[in-house]
């Protein structure tokens, strides 16, 4: 018997012969192979799509659950900004950022095709379904999320996993705050910033001599907003009677809001988001709290963290509501028109908030690898860490390098007490200059982690 | 004292849902013996029976917004309105107790069709079986809700004459800021008569009369050439349209989105558990008892100590009570025994 061992009809040795054949021709040719470079393995990265036509991202945003909807208007904006960055359709944002080097021809020259998945708005399910896109559908990029624990999962899994994680709506300072990642990006703005941009306007409407009620969701978002929002107000002379946290789809708050009404307090602030904040909202109102008159003025109800689709779900009980968001379909700048003329001729309906948030970290992704001319994750991240930029829709904006957070212009809305249409169902009391929501990058905490894991 | 007063009414009002909801659970499990998963889910189909009656109320003209060019923004003006002026705005307005009208037959209709369908195949089949096929059968229906009107509660409001609070105070002689909304009032008045209703069906006519008995010993009163389950199938349909009423009822306090069953429904389970399995007024008590202590137990005085015991109440109770009394407060001996 023979001693070479044969790997189907191919000999070890021929194997060997070819191999020595190859990197000869390689050295003849000028080119260098990678197996005599020192560290070479060490440039390997996770989602490279390597000579591959198409390069994909992983949109994991909530399918089923309490925020499928909102999840829906995501996948929406992630599939219009594929379309624009793949030079389909009338291009969207890419003809009003600046600086950009999308020039509508996919990313560095490939097309970029996409996967999705289904958080359920659950940590555990959104780790799954961005680890299959990470491991099954070698994605470069994940990004989603409507819910802060939700990101704050995975943008850890991101971090151990090596690929960049450019969040959708989460709002709780953590996320980039002691919870922040080196791979984890946020456009979206957040508690504290909702804190500062909306407590002049408290100041304003509702005067200094202010007793405040909150009631919070029982959980990382709600405890981070109880925070921003308790200090923002009692900056501005208010006093805070009392903080109740309440468990997340409590359903019916009445227990809840029953003690506010013998509190003394005549300002009851909803640390609420979603279905939570629908029916909490719907219910205070039902107990007649905004007809009632404490301490010689009216009682005032404030929802921090506001959207068109919970104005929606509320109804009557959400106008002259006042509250925040990080954009809103009105805006009349050149970046959220073109925005909202592309969306909404695509799909006959104005864009959320969420909607937005997800459409621009798309583009911004995108951009960052055009800067960095390639994939790797580390260098991706180099060009997004203080990069600027404008016409996205709320002004000049800066992602901070030391926490990678966003700091934009804010907007404080209020429920419209005459809608004009269908959509129509919030109006836009200010916008906020970014100056007044800035904050040092140390204050939450947290450390960043390498660049290279 | 206020406070107190106030927790007890929301205990109360809250004990009403409950209640009503494990009285169709127990009505169910005593005569057919089924393990009714899908309970939850006529809660949430009753609940969407006013969301229909609201939608259609409300079919409009749609005029365009022409300040709005990206996209069809519209004003909508419902027919109603057009055709009727004050009198199609208040039929618009009483919305959620007209659905009342609508509710009963097509409850009544899907518990039976439910029952003749699908779950009388399963009578003879173990409890785990049940429980797989009505929890199947729950989903089946939440996601069709949800496909046909998205995932976003959708509100209900009260009849304007009740969407304000009654002064419950300068009633019973307390403090001015004392005031209960009027609709939660008149749930739990509803949620009362319901239950007398039923218990009234149950106990002074022949017919509810013959239901209780072939709860009791069905076989007997086969041999007696009684058609115990063609009876039987109503009662299930008077499960459905007692779930399905309370959750048109419950609209106004609870924008209803489709997942309101699976947020009723362990805890109704809970509630039939701690009452006794197979026993009415057990649900009914344990109803109410549940409620009350929920409510009490959010109360700050109580959180101070016992921070977070209004998120476990309800549990706690129910291994209490079963370590104490294991087949309920009123359970009845044999019932899932072997």
């Amino acid at each position: 018997m023979s001693e070479t061992k044969l790997i189907g009809n191919v000999s070890r040795r021929t194997i060997l012969k070819g191999s020595a054949a190859t990197t000869g021709a390689a050295l003849i040719g000028g080119t260098f192979p990678m197996h005599f470079i020192k560290n070479a393995h060490a440039q390997t990265f996770r989602g490279d799509p390597g000579n591959a036509a198409s390069v994909k991202l992983g949109f994991n945003v909530p399918q089923t659950g309490p925020y499928a909807d909102e999840g829906a208007d995501e996948l929406r904006a992630y599939q219009l900004a594929v379309k624009h960055i793949n030079g389909e359709g009338d291009g969207g944002m890419l003809n009003t950022i600046k600086p950009l080097e999308l020039k509508g021809n996919g990313i560095l020259g490939k097309k970029v095709e996409f996967v999705t998945g289904d958080t359920q708005t659950k940590s555990d399910a959104a780790r799954a379904s961005a680890k299959r896109m990470i491991e099954k559908d070698n994605v470069a990029m994940v990004t989603g999320g409507s819910s802060s624990g939700v990101a704050i999962a995975v943008q850890g899994l991101c971090q151990e996993m090596g690929v960049i994680f450019m969040a959708g709506l989460t709002h709780s300072n953590d996320t980039t705050g002691k919870d922040k990642k080196r791979y984890g990006f946020r456009h979206f703005f957040n508690a504290y910033m909702s804190g500062q941009a909306i407590a002049p306007v408290l100041l304003d409407e509702y005067g200094a001599e202010r007793r405040a009620y909150h009631l919070t969701a029982d959980y990382t978002w709600g405890w981070t907003q109880e925070e921003s929002i308790k200090a923002a107000t009692e900056n501005i002379g208010w006093e805070t009677v009392n903080t109740v946290r309440t468990p997340v789809g409590a359903g019916d708050f009445s227990q809840y809001i029953t003690p506010v009404l013998n509190s003394g307090a005549d300002v009851l602030i909803l640390n609420h988001y979603g279905k939570d904040m629908v029916n909490s909202l719907t219910q205070a109102v039902q107990f007649g709290l905004r007809d009632k008159q404490v301490n010689g003025k009216n009682f005032e109800i404030v929802v921090p963290l506001y959207s068109r689709l919970m104005a929606q779900g509320a109804g009557e009980a959400a106008k002259g509501i006042l509250g925040t968001t990080n954009w809103h379909w009105s805006l009349t700048d050149a970046g959220s028109q073109a925005f909202v003329k592309s969306f909404g001729q695509e799909y006959g309906f104005p864009p959320s908030q969420a909607a937005h948030t997800c459409y621009v970290q798309t583009l911004l992704y995108a951009n960052a690898c055009e800067l960095a001319g390639t994939f790797a994750p580390w260098e991706v991240i180099k060009q997004l860490e203080g990069f600027e930029f404008d016409g996205a829709g709320n002004g000049p904006t800066l992602y901070r390098a030391e926490d990678h957070q966003c700091f934009k212009d804010v907007l404080v809305v209020r429920g419209k007490q005459e809608p004009q249409s269908n959509f129509d169902l919030l109006e836009v009391v200010k916008e906020v200059p970014r100056a007044q929501v800035e904050y040092p990058a140390d204050m939450f905490g947290g450390e960043l982690g390498p660049y290279k894991v | 004292m206020d406070a107190i007063f106030l927790q007890i009414l929301n205990g109360l009002d809250k004990g009403g849902a409950y209640a009503l909801i494990a009285l169709g659970l127990t009505l169910v499990f005593g005569t057919l013996g089924v393990v009714n998963f899908a309970h939850g889910a006529i809660f949430m189909m009753g609940a969407f029976c006013a969301v229909t009656v609201e939608k259609l109320l409300t079919l409009s003209v749609k005029v365009k917004d022409e300040s709005v060019t990206f996209f069809d923004a519209y004003k909508e003006t419902p027919y109603l309105e057009l055709w009727f002026g004050d009198t199609g705005t208040a039929i618009i307005d009483w919305s959620v107790p007209l659905s009342i009208l609508l509710a009963i037959p097509v409850m009544l209709l899907i518990g039976i069709v439910m029952e003749r369908s699908l779950i009388r195949y399963f009578y003879k089949r173990p409890h785990a079986e049940q429980i797989l096929v009505t929890f199947g059968l729950a989903i089946v229906l939440q996601e069709l809700v949800k496909a046909a009107f998205g995932a976003n509660p959708i509100p209900q409001g009260a009849p304007d004459i009740v969407a304000g609070s009654a002064a419950v105070g300068a009633i019973f002689g307390l403090g001015e800021a004392v005031v209960y909304p009027w609709w939660r009032l008149i749930y739990l008045a509803f949620s009362l008569l319901t239950i007398g209703l039923v218990f009234s069906f149950l106990h002074f006519t022949t017919y509810g009369m013959v239901v209780r008995a072939g709860m009791a010993d069905r076989e007997t009163v086969e041999l007696l050439g009684i058609n115990i389950e063609r009876r039987f199938t109503i009662v299930f349909g008077i499960a459905a349209v007692v779930a399905g009423l309370a959750g048109v009822m419950y609209t106004p306090v609870l924008p209803p989105d489709y997942h309101l069953g699976m947020d009723f429904l362990v805890l109704s389970f809970v509630v039939v558990v701690v009452g006794g399995m197979g026993s009415l007024p057990g649900a009914v008590a344990a109803g109410f008892l549940l409620g009350i202590l929920q409510s009490f137990s959010s109360m700050t005085e109580v959180k101070d100590i016992f921070p977070g015991i209004d998120q476990i109440i309800i549990y706690l109770v129910a291994v209490v009570i079963l370590l104490t009394r294991p087949r309920g407060l009123l359970g009845r001996r044999g019932v899932m025994e072997s």
